[in-house]
């Protein structure tokens, strides 16, 4: 092993251990602010992950995406709803079951795979050097990915486009605020009040 | 065996954190709780995909006029499509978890179940959805 | 936040800089990391982020909602119609080749309109998301946290 893949190695390791157990923390925390917290982190962890595995685009995607908008949407959400979990998590045998199976089936199929940081993986020999001498000389673009995303791939990335857009209406349909003004009702006068009543949102009241 | 573990000791570590991402989200009742282990597995998968271009001696494909190894641009401009599907779906499906609090009062799964069973519905919306 | 006096002022002077930083990671997508997607997110940050500390009714005034509803379709629309402009000059779909005399700059063309497309359309949704979670929200007390 020469010495740029021990210090891959070495760092893959510290981060994906982090990782594991900023998963297990987010498992058998209670508090869900804490929760979304430990997301951020999870977020962060794995962009400086991506960077380590030369993934500089979707790490800074996944940062700003994940340590930013969806903590605050989460965060959003906890204000609207409660914010413990309401019962102590036990152990569930059905679930370990799901998983160990799940599990031991996808590392039955990784002998399979390439091997990490292999040069002649036959996703990287099949079309890719097409794509790579194509933005050096066609497109003259230093960004390859960004070529590949929006002239190569470009469909796709229509269809992207075409979902943030369903998603946001969605969004907006299910939570978007009604005005008084233009509905012509207040919120006394409304038969089905728009907002959560506050009775049933006592924190130190747990259903169990 | 020691080296089928060298070499592929990333895909086990991501398959463990893809594993407790979905266990989050079959073995926990809230419903918030649920949608985190999803972002969870759906962060591993990526972290998956990625691990499987990555070209040892590599660097990131960005062209500066040097000859040099490139890592797979491919799975990159994939997982960067997902990533924005990803927190789509995330707000979505926190949006209607909003919803959800507001006609059931609770999020909860098995609290929902018990209301949706005895056909009484506990909260100021009767009805509407 | 009215009495946060060290949020509202540090928030003032970083807003700008963030835009800004935005700006350059739209239009730097060909030659380093950035793109679309990524500025149109820390576009959304820095709108977010003067909502969070300048209240919901100021945010509302300095983004009005009508112009945000025109803003989420406009980006998809611009990215569909540079497809059918390719198919208009004689190419295909999504073709950029034929957008200018060269194709070398008739690609560079495609790309920085639909770029343009995908940070307009992302910004304007994430802003809009974040409104409706936060038109939503009743005032939490202290003791509630």
């Amino acid at each position: 092993m020469t010495a740029p893949i021990d210090m891959v190695l070495i760092v893959d390791l510290v981060l994906l251990t982090l990782l594991c157990l900023t998963a297990v923390a987010i498992m058998l925390v209670r508090h869900l602010f804490a929760v979304v917290a430990l997301t951020g982190a999870f977020s962060l962890l794995s962009a400086g992950l991506l960077v380590t595995l030369d993934a500089v685009d979707v790490a800074f995607t996944e940062a700003a995406v994940g340590a930013g908008i969806s903590t605050v949407l989460m965060l959003g959400t906890l204000a609207l709803t409660r914010r413990r979990e309401a019962r102590v998590p036990k152990l569930s045998p059905a679930g370990l079951i799901i998983i160990f199976m799940t599990g031991a089936t996808l590392i039955y199929a990784t002998p399979d795979m390439p091997k990490f940081g292999a040069a002649d993986s036959p996703g990287l020999t099949h079309i890719v050097p097409g794509y790579i001498e194509g933005s050096e000389k066609d497109i003259a673009v230093p960004n390859i990915v960004t070529s590949i995303l929006a002239s190569y791939r470009g469909y796709d990335t229509l269809g992207e486009v075409a979902v943030i857009f369903t998603a946001g209406m969605g969004v907006i349909i299910l939570l978007g605020r009604r005005r008084e003004e233009e509905y012509g009702y207040s919120e006394e006068s409304a038969a089905f009040p728009l907002r959560p009543e506050d009775s049933s949102d006592d924190p130190n009241k747990d259903k169990s | 065996m020691v080296d089928a573990l060298i070499s592929h000791y990333n895909y086990w570590l991501i398959i463990i954190l893809m594993m407790l991402g979905l266990y989050i989200v079959v073995s926990r009742g809230n419903l918030v709780k649920k949608i985190v282990g999803l972002n969870i597995f759906q962060t591993s998968v990526f972290i998956l995909y990625i691990s499987l271009g990555k070209v040892s001696g590599g660097t990131a494909p960005i062209l500066t006029g040097k000859p040099e190894t490139f890592s797979n641009p491919l799975p990159h401009v994939l997982i960067l499509t997902a990533i924005v599907v990803g927190i789509a779906t995330t707000a979505l499906g926190l949006a209607l978890v909003v919803r959800i609090r507001e006609s059931y009062g609770t999020i909860e799964e098995d609290d929902i179940l018990i209301a949706e069973r005895s056909q009484e519905v506990s909260e100021p919306n009767g009805g509407t959805v | 936040m009215r009495h946060h006096l060290v949020l509202r002022v540090v928030a003032k002077m970083l807003i700008p800089f963030i835009l800004l930083f935005g700006l350059y990671v739209q239009f730097h997508g060909d030659f380093g990391p950035g793109g679309g997607f990524q500025a149109g997110v820390i576009f959304a940050a820095a709108f977010i982020l003067y909502a969070l500390v300048f209240g919901d009714d100021q945010a509302r005034k300095v983004v009005p909602d009508k112009a945000l509803i025109l803003l989420v379709p406009l980006g998809l629309l611009i990215y569909a119609l540079t497809g059918f402009a390719g198919i208009l000059l004689g190419g295909k779909f999504l073709d950029y080749d034929v957008l200018s005399s060269d194709p070398t700059h008739g690609q560079h063309l495609g790309i920085l309109i639909i770029e343009l497309g995908v940070g307009i359309t992302v910004a304007a949704v994430m802003i809009s998301i974040f409104r409706a979670y936060a038109g939503r929200t009743k005032a939490i007390d202290k003791e509630d946290w």
